[in-house]
């Protein structure tokens, strides 16, 4: 077990190597330097070479792409091109939005969207599942910004509660405060992930009650609640933690829409605007940063699925 | 190895016998009782696959047809003279007028051509790709196949939208780096699931049949996995082509995608947001954000209903 984690450890830790050979070298077939871009239009020759040198453009791409990677180890993002400013400094407090919005979906969406996929399993076929599966079905393939409208529709036009858009200081604001600020943006991801972890948990739960061992405990005579959440549940557990993570790691996506979609600044607008000025040393820290991320989630999915199923961790 | 051509056209060269052990034939058997029951000849939407086909038909009919109905052209000004922003409905604009003042019906209309056009484009790009290298990893050495899904590993860790962001970067956006972006980033996903059927298939005892009859490569690959493949790649055709619709969307939301003026559902909800935001007008952004809805879910909730039809629900398993 403990082998099979640091394998896949090993693994994640090449697909971070991968991950920032894509990210660096992807943005580097733009035609044109950071020197030029930097310099502008009436930079001389002299200028622009200067500058190359101090960047370290002179060097070999090889040689500035560990340069890249020892610096973004260290937590140097580099200096932005539009704007000339370190990029921890753009990034300031922004981070802390993108995290505060995504952990409360976390809290608050997570639980929720698994008991009512888990109570539509106990209930396969009836009136409660089969109108959730048709709510799930329909949203899971609506994207975020209708789901987002239907949400402003409904507090603040039908119910005047709220704002369409997130405004305003989160400075000194207490926690129930904040939440109440963002509620539009934590409902509108909530949303999101729910559809897909409603379907999913439901499936995983079903999946395990299918098998001899529950029937056995059904034939026994067993309680249905009791078959639920002693037999089905443990063994359900593995799947519905993959299931999890793998929605998490969702959020990546459906933060950058919603973020733009409310117009509040988070590191997902960030790196809208550095795609749009074409600010590629931002978008290379900042897509590091969302992409670890992403790596980080799909590897606890990885063992909590290796976690759960001995036959995993014995492929034939 | 056999040869096709000396087969007249139409017959199963199976059928003929020919170098070919053909077994009897036997009319008892009940394919049905298989636990993978083949998909039945004829199927029947059901109500709920009905209303998505009806979604599905009706966004085609308007997507190949846009030009034709559309009551303006999809930039100009149904009322030139008026300061016109954000209009509500009304007779001469029946959606009611954008942030610039043109018509969000005739909008929409051409931006279903677009939008329907680049996906469709992209998801078909996709599947030419991941289809030929996936099913290519299955029937090949396990050496190369390592190689090749372990590169295809390190796109697929990359969460979609950001891959889009570092290209669109890297190049600008217009709608070919937009279609050939989405078919080359969801290929790779196509990929791992036909590698996934490939792999399958290969352990059957029909293609263990095939290969102990000295069968080539090729015989394997078009007679024994493909006829096997197709169904549920297929049914994942409709799945794949909802996530690049949505792929798209987001990133003409974010003002990446298809660029102004030209019309297409993401952007124009981006670009009418302060309609909701000022409380103006919910039409501007309602509108396009039902059309990509309706479209995307009416198109799950008929490959839904196929997909329940033909054995076991392929969205489940992903």
């Amino acid at each position: 077990m403990t082998g099979l984690i640091l394998r896949r450890l090993g693994i994640g830790l090449i697909t971070v190597l991968a991950v920032s050979v894509i990210i660096f070298f992807g943005t580097q077939i733009l035609p044109g330097d950071a020197a030029e871009i930097r310099m502008g239009q009436q930079a001389t020759t002299e200028n622009i070479a200067a500058l190359r040198e101090r960047l370290g453009l002179d060097k070999s791409y090889v040689e500035q792409y560990l340069h890249w990677l020892g610096n973004f180890v260290r937590g140097d993002l580099g200096i932005s091109l539009s704007s000339d400013v370190p990029i921890t400094n753009l990034i300031g407090d922004r981070y802390k939005n993108t995290l505060f919005v995504s952990m409360l979906t976390a809290l608050i969406g997570v639980p929720i969207s698994l008991a009512l996929g888990i109570m539509a399993a106990m209930f396969p076929g009836s009136l409660y599942d089969r109108i959730l599966t048709f709510i799930s079905v329909t949203l899971v393939a609506a994207p975020e910004f209708f789901t987002a409208t239907l949400l402003v529709l409904l507090f603040v036009f039908a119910l005047g509660i709220g704002n369409a858009v997130v405004v305003g200081s989160t400075d000194g604001k207490g926690f129930f405060e904040l939440i109440a600020h963002f509620a539009l943006p934590i409902a509108t991801l909530s949303f999101v992930i729910a559809s897909q972890l409603i379907r999913m948990s439901r499936a995983a739960v079903l999946n395990v009650m299918s098998s001899p061992y529950i029937e056995m405990a059904i034939l026994k005579g067993v309680p249905r609640k009791r078959i639920i959440f002693r037999h089905a549940l443990l063994n359900a557990i593995g799947p519905i933690v993959n299931v999890v993570a793998l929605n998490l790691a969702y959020l990546v996506t459906g933060v950058i829409v919603v973020e733009v979609y409310f117009g509040y600044s988070g590191l997902a607008t960030l790196i809208v605007q550095g795609v749009q000025t074409r600010d590629f040393v931002l978008i290379q820290g900042l897509g590091m940063i969302f992409c670890l991320t992403y790596v980080i989630l799909m590897l606890i999915a990885d063992i909590a699925a290796y976690a759960s199923n001995p036959r995993l961790r014995h492929p034939k | 190895m056999s040869s096709t051509f000396d087969t007249p056209v139409g017959a199963h060269p199976d059928r003929l016998g020919g170098d070919h052990y053909v077994a009897p034939f036997d009319d008892n058997v009940s394919f049905d009782e298989l636990p993978d029951a083949p998909p039945k000849a004829r199927f029947r939407l059901t109500t709920t696959g009905k209303i998505g086909a009806f979604f599905v038909i009706f966004w085609l009919f308007v997507a190949v047809f846009g030009p034709l109905i559309a009551p303006y052209g999809e930039n100009d000004l149904p009322f030139p003279d008026a300061y016109s922003e954000f209009q509500v409905p009304q007779p001469g604009a029946w959606l009611g007028t954008d942030v610039q003042d043109r018509d969000i019906l005739s909008r929409i209309i051409y931006g279903a051509g677009r939008t329907i056009g680049i996906s469709v484009a992209a998801t078909v790009i996709a599947y030419f790709i991941g289809v030929v290298l996936g099913i290519g990893a299955a029937v090949s050495s396990p050496k190369v196949d390592m190689v090749m899904s372990r590169i295809n590993d390190a796109f697929l860790s990359l969460p979609t939208i950001m891959l889009g962001l570092v290209v669109v970067a890297a190049v600008g956006s217009s709608i070919p780096v937009l279609i050939l972006t989405a078919g080359f980033i969801y290929a790779s996903i196509v990929f791992r699931l036909a590698r996934a059927i490939g792999m399958e298939i290969m352990v059957m005892d029909f293609v263990e049949a095939a290969k102990a009859r000295g069968e080539g490569r090729w015989w394997i690959i078009t007679r024994e996995i493909w006829p096997n493949a197709a169904m549920p790649l297929i049914t994942d055709f409709g799945l794949r082509l909802i996530y690049v619709i949505l792929f798209v969307s987001s990133l003409s939301f974010l003002g990446l995608g298809v660029q102004p003026p030209q019309a297409d559902w993401g952007s124009m909800v981006r670009d009418n947001l302060g309609a909701l935001q000022y409380g103006a007008s919910i039409v501007p952004v309602i509108a396009p954000a039902l059309a990509i809805a309706t479209l995307t879910v009416g198109i799950n909730l008929v490959v839904d209903d196929v997909s329940a039809q033909s054995g076991g629900k392929l969205s489940n398993r992903l």
